[in-house]
Formats: C-alpha cells, structure tokens, sequence
C-alpha cells in the first residue's frame, strides 16, 4: 500500500475522529454531515490504496502487520458506513473511527518492510482474512458494548445530556452486539481451523501451544460461551456488553500475542 | 340556598375507599334520584375520576346539606360506615365551593396540575346531571361556568403544556431503551389520570399490546376497551410484570405497588431483557430501590420533569395566573349566586319602584308649580297605588315560588324583567352618598385601606 495514500487515509481517518467526538457535544446537523464525509473521503481513498496493491501484487495485502492493521481498519468504516448510515447512527461513527484511527497509527508505527513474504500456502491467506474479519466483528460487538454500557449508564443516573440524545436505544445496542458477534464468530471459528491447517502444513503440527494459538483458543471458548449464555440463561444486555468488552480485550492480547511471536508478520504462523 | 361540595380526593383519602365510592355510570341515574329525594337537597351532581370523589349541591341549609351528602356517600357502598369516610371529607360551601369546582376544572386541583382529563370529566359529570335532571338553575351556571373557566385557564397559560410534554418525555425515554415500539407490551397499573395520559401517547405510537390492570375490575375493562387492550386481574400483576416491556404505574396508592424483588423476578423471567418502568404517582408506586436491578429502568415524575427541562419555577408562575383567573370568575360568580336570593331582590324590586316614583313624583311636582297639601297627596297616592298594584302580583309570586324547586328561575327571570343590576342587589351594606363626605376623608380612608 503507497505511503502517500495511507498517510492520506490516517489523516482523514483522524479528522473524522476529531469531528465525530466534537459531533457528540453538539446537536448540529452540518456538524454531522461534514464529520460523515470526511470518513467517507478517508474511506474511498483508503480502498483505492487497497485496491491499487490487489491490481500491482494480485491478492490482498494483509500478510504483513501493517497491511493486516490497515484491512481491520478499513473494514471497521466499512461496517460504520453501512450500519450507520442505513439506520441513520452517525454515532457510531463517534466510537468506530477512533479505533480506525488507531489500528491505522499501529500499522504504520510498526517497522516498515517489503512485502517480501508472500503466502506460502493458500490456507494461510484464508486463515488471515478469515480471522481479520472475525475481529472486526469483535470490534464492533465491544463499540456496541460500549455504547450500551454509556447509555446504559445515562439512563439509570437520569442525565439526559446530549450523548444520552445521540446514543441509540439499549435494545438496538444488544442487537447489534449480538449479530457482530454472530457475524465474527464463525469466521474466528473458520479462521482458527484454517490457521491449524497452515501450522501443519508450515511446522508440521496442527497445535504448538504457543501464545498466539492459546488466546485464540481461549477467545474463541469465550465467545462460544458468550453465545450459549444468551441462548440458554439470558446473558444479554448489561452483561453481553461488559462479556464482550472483556473478549475484545483478549482479542488484542491475541494480537500482542502475534507481534511478540514474530513482529514484522502475522504469517506464516 | 347554599351551593356546597362534599368529597375526598387523592391527597385525603386512599385510592382503595375512592375506589369504593365510584359510581359507573349505568348507576348513575339511580344515584342522582336518591340524592334529589332528599329533602333538602334541590339540585345535585356527583363528580367522581380515579383521583376524587366529589358531590355537588344547591341546598337549602348547607349544615342540612352536609348531613345528607354523608349519608349519601356512605350509602353508596354497603361495606362503609360514616366513621370509615368523615376524617377523608372536606366540605366546602358557597364561595369556597364554586371557588373548589372552579380550581378542580382548571386543573389545579389534580394530582399531575395541568393534566387535561379533568375538564372532560366534568362535563362528563355535568351531562349525567343534565340527562337525570338533577341539576338546576344554580348548578347549570356554576358547572358551566367552571367548563369556561377550565378551557380560559387552558388557553391561556402554559399549565397544560407541563402535562402533555411529561407523557411526551414517558414516550421519548422509552424509545431510548427499545428502537420499536411497535414491538413492545405496555402493562398500564392503575388508573391514574397521567398514567392513562403516557399510556395514550405509547398507544398513539402504536404498541403491540396494552394490559390494564387496577384493583377495581370494572375500571379495568372500561380501560381496556378504550385502549383496545386487555384487562388483567390485578392479583396476577406480578406474574403480569414480566410480560411487559413498559410498566407504566400510577394507581394513587400511598404505598410502593411494585417492590424491587418483583422486578428482579420479573428481570429474571425475561432473561434479562430490560424492562422500562414509569412512575408518575406521587407518592410513589414503585420503590424507588428498583434502579439497583440490572436492566430495569425506572423513571418518576421528577425525572421525566428533568427530562423535557420542565422548569419548577416556571410551573409555579403559571399555576399562579390560573390562580388569579380562577378568583376573579368566582368573584362574579358569586355575585349573580347573591342575587338570586329572594330577599334582596325584593327589597331590590321595591327600591326600584321606590327610585322610579319619588324622580317621576319630583319631576311632576316642578312642572306643575304651587300645589296644595291635598292635591300632592293625591298624586303620590296614585303613583304609590300605581307602582304597589304593578309589583304586588310579581312580589307575591316571588315570595311563594322562592321556595319552590323553580324558585331560582322565578328570581332569575324578575331580576332580568325588572333590570336588576347584581350589584343593586347585594348593596347591603350602607352606601355612603359622596356629597356627604370630604374628599379628604375619603382619600384618608382609603390610603389607610391601602396600609392593612
């Protein structure tokens, strides 16, 4: 990805940051327009830098941390775009952009070297992009448990400010919760399988036990957990919010994880 | 004849003796004939919403008619003996009543100031009167006079506002926890008048279901097909709560109806989807302990108040307009009630007749110059035998029908035949001719007025 078009699309990214977190203070509809079309200028650039690798080395760049980060980054607007912009929730763009932002600032903070190396096998560039967008169904699932916690928090301490106006409803929060997490599961799910599938084809054991493989296993039994308990014993609303918060929260320990292995590439693994 | 009322209401009696003093109206006419069979009683009009128990009447004696208003409220309901109901009754006669209905009608005798159903209800109440002929010339005038004083305090403050935008803030604050309330369930407890206000604008927002529940059953239905809901047996409100997803509470009671474990039962059987509570009575019908279980929001008045930046000193300024507009239709008010007395017309009506001759003798004596004794007397006895035979045919009747169940419309309609000013007739007190007093004295007078 061109350096030019990635510092292009972090600075955009974090005007959108600044214009969204001030889109919260204020009940102004400009304010709201120009904070979406600076994200959606970062985004446009973004995939056009996205696109310009798939067309120079034809396949997706996400085998280095910086491309990986950069992809998480840009599939988080993604989601941001369409969910907040069909149901009318430029808020959520209030809490998705920051963290676009600073998966954006990670890549580029990580040492910069070539793409120098390419998938050895398929499955390792399934188990990537399979995991990457698990993830970001896992970001969303924590924004949305975030929000509900906040305007959870609004309403039982009766401050009707401007963030409890602009915050959706609690029900919608869950929902959305509830379907990022059934959206990143199976992809985790599907990831994982693939990424044990690679370790044997590239080391020759399908399990090596090695801190990467660990927190995987131990979010994916999380998750899982997550989404038996809503079923069976109603873990929903407050407590998906705060069970959600806490995966994510092992999710990027997977990634620290990742980069303690082997900084320069998640892959091979 | 006194105009009194004698009643109870939220802030005197509990909703459960309230409760046992409604009358629905299938009764009603029964009720009212009973009330008109007492002998001093000559017109009635029984007001009764969820928050007030209310008996107005024309009587003739109003201590009389008190005795009889009890009896007629403890009779209502054969588990109540008078010792049950006298501490939960106020009385109120003459200014002080008409002043009451007047305060009732605007709204500013009610629970939630302001609410709106109340005017309704009084017309409600004023029909059924009307269609059972209980009421008179007297209540005719009061009653419809309070409808209009209730719509001017409408008009022209900012009360009803408060009111409306409190059941707005319910509607708002629901759709911050669920984004479609058309999928929601809504558990309406009680009857209260904001209660059923909030439950009218969820409904007006179209949710799926509506449950009544309120101790008194009858009530219940009545609710239900207005709401075109269903009607729950109030035994079964706890098993009731956890099917709702707003709860909104507002039976009258003194006391907490829905306690914090209920909720957490509730909670718990809805596998923690979050339920959404209203409070609007005061005092308050869910224990405020609530807001400690997880996903159970509950909101009291103050909050929905603080909600649509219901200002209490702006509140106060308005109420206090009504006020004033409430006090100076009472003033007239009682004004035209004083002339109706038989008494002072009479003595109205002959002063009148009295003036007329002594301007029309006087002008006829200074046309005609020098008369003698005996002419003079001649022509004021004329006129005197001319003006006593013209009113004695009027004087008699009024004195006789003055009794009579019409007796207000005789005194009425000689007070318009014959131009009595209001003012003509309750001019008891002596007033002084101003030739007779040095302006100072006067100014002196009314400067020291000033200072009490």
């Amino acid at each position: 990805m061109s350096e030019t078009l990635a510092f292009l699309t972090m600075g955009l990214y974090f005007g959108g940051t600044v214009l969204f977190l001030t889109f919260l203070l204020y009940r102004s509809e400009t304010l709201s327009r120009v904070s979406v079309f600076v994200a959606g200028a970062g985004f446009l650039i973004h995939t056009a830098a996205l696109g310009m690798a798939i067309v120079s080395t034809g396949h997706l760049p996400i085998m280095t941390f910086r491309d990986a980060m950069s992809f998480f980054s840009w599939g988080l607007v993604l989601v941001f775009l369409v969910v907040g912009l069909k149901r009318g929730l430029q808020v959520l763009g209030t809490f998705i952009l920051p963290l676009a932002f600073l998966s954006m600032v990670s890549a580029t903070l990580a040492p910069v070297e070539a793409d120098a190396i390419a998938p050895v096998f398929q499955t390792v560039w399934v188990h990537v992009t399979l995991s990457i967008l698990g993830t970001i169904g896992f970001a969303v699932a924590f924004v949305a448990g975030l929000m509900y916690l906040m305007q959870e928090h609004l309403l039982k301490s009766k401050q009707f400010n401007v963030l409890n106006f602009k915050l959706p409803p609690l029900d919608f929060l869950d929902v959305l919760n509830q379907r990022s997490i059934l959206f990143g599961f199976p992809l985790l799910t599907l990831g994982i399988l693939t990424g044990a599938v690679s370790a044997q084809l590239t080391i020759g054991t399908y399990l090596s036990w090695n801190p990467e493989q660990v927190w995987a296993l131990i979010t994916w039994v999380f998750y899982f957990v997550v989404l038996m308990g809503r079923v069976t014993v109603g873990w929903r609303a407050k407590r998906a919010a705060y069970l959600t918060i806490v995966g994510f929260a092992g999710v990027i320990l997977t990634f620290i994880g990742i980069l303690l292995k082997s900084p320069q590439a998640i892959a091979p693994l | 004849m006194n105009i009194i009322v004698l009643g109870l209401n939220h802030r005197t009696a509990p909703v459960e003796l309230r409760e046992l003093l409604a009358i629905p109206d299938s009764r009603m006419g029964e009720a009212l004939a009973r009330l008109r069979a007492y002998p001093g009683i000559q017109e009635a009009m029984y007001l009764g919403t969820c928050n007030r128990v209310e008996v107005y009447a024309v009587a003739e004696k109003s201590e009389w008619g008190f005795r009889e208003l009890e009896d007629f409220l403890v009779a209502t309901h054969f588990s109540l003996s008078s010792e049950d109901l006298l501490p939960h009754l106020y009385r109120y006669s003459d200014e002080e009543a008409i002043a009451h209905l007047f305060r009732v009608s605007a709204s500013l005798d009610s629970m939630v100031v302001g609410e709106p159903q109340i005017l309704g209800q009084v017309k409600e109440a004023y029909e059924l009167a009307l269609t059972h002929r209980s009421s008179g010339v007297i209540l005719n005038k009061v009653v419809k006079k309070a409808i209009s004083v209730g719509k001017n305090v409408r008009t022209n403050t900012r009360i009803g506002e408060y009111a409306v935008s409190v059941s707005y803030a319910a509607v708002e604050l629901a759709k911050k926890v669920f984004s479609h309330l058309q999928e929601r369930v809504v558990l309406l407890v009680g009857a209260g008048e904001m209660g059923k206000l909030a439950a009218q604008s969820l409904v007006s927002h179209g949710v799926k279901e509506v449950l009544i529940t309120t101790r008194n059953q009858h009530r219940a239905l009545a609710l239900a097909e207005r709401f075109q809901g269903r009607a729950v047996p109030y035994d079964q409100l706890r098993n009731t709560l956890a099917k709702a997803d707003i709860v909104i509470c507002a039976t009258g009671a003194p006391h907490f109806v829905i306690s914090k474990e209920d909720i957490q039962g509730a909670v718990h059987q809805r596998m923690n989807r979050p339920i959404f509570l209203i409070d609007i009575t005061v005092p308050r019908n869910i224990d405020p302990a609530v807001k400690d279980v997880d996903n159970a929001f509950v909101f009291d008045i103050d909050d929905l108040n603080a909600h649509v930046g219901n200002n209490q000193e702006e509140r106060l300024k308005e109420a206090k307009i009504a006020e004033k507009l409430v006090k100076e239709e009472v003033g007239s008010m009682v004004a035209w009630l004083r002339g109706l007395e038989a008494t002072p017309t009479i003595v109205a009506l002959r002063k009148k007749a009295e003036d007329i001759k002594k301007t029309e003798l006087e002008k006829v004596f200074h046309r005609l110059g020098e008369l003698s004794e005996k002419d003079r007397i001649a022509i004021e006895g004329l006129a005197s035998g001319i003006v006593n035979k013209l009113l004695h045919g009027p004087l008699v009747t009024l004195k006789a029908e003055a009794q009579s169940q019409n007796g207000f419309a005789f005194i009425e309609a000689a007070r318009r035949f014959f131009e009595l000013q209001e003012r003509e007739i309750h001019s008891q007190e002596p007033q002084p001719v101003e030739d007779e007093i040095d302006h100072k004295v006067l100014e002196e007078s009314v400067s020291q007025k000033d200072e009490l």
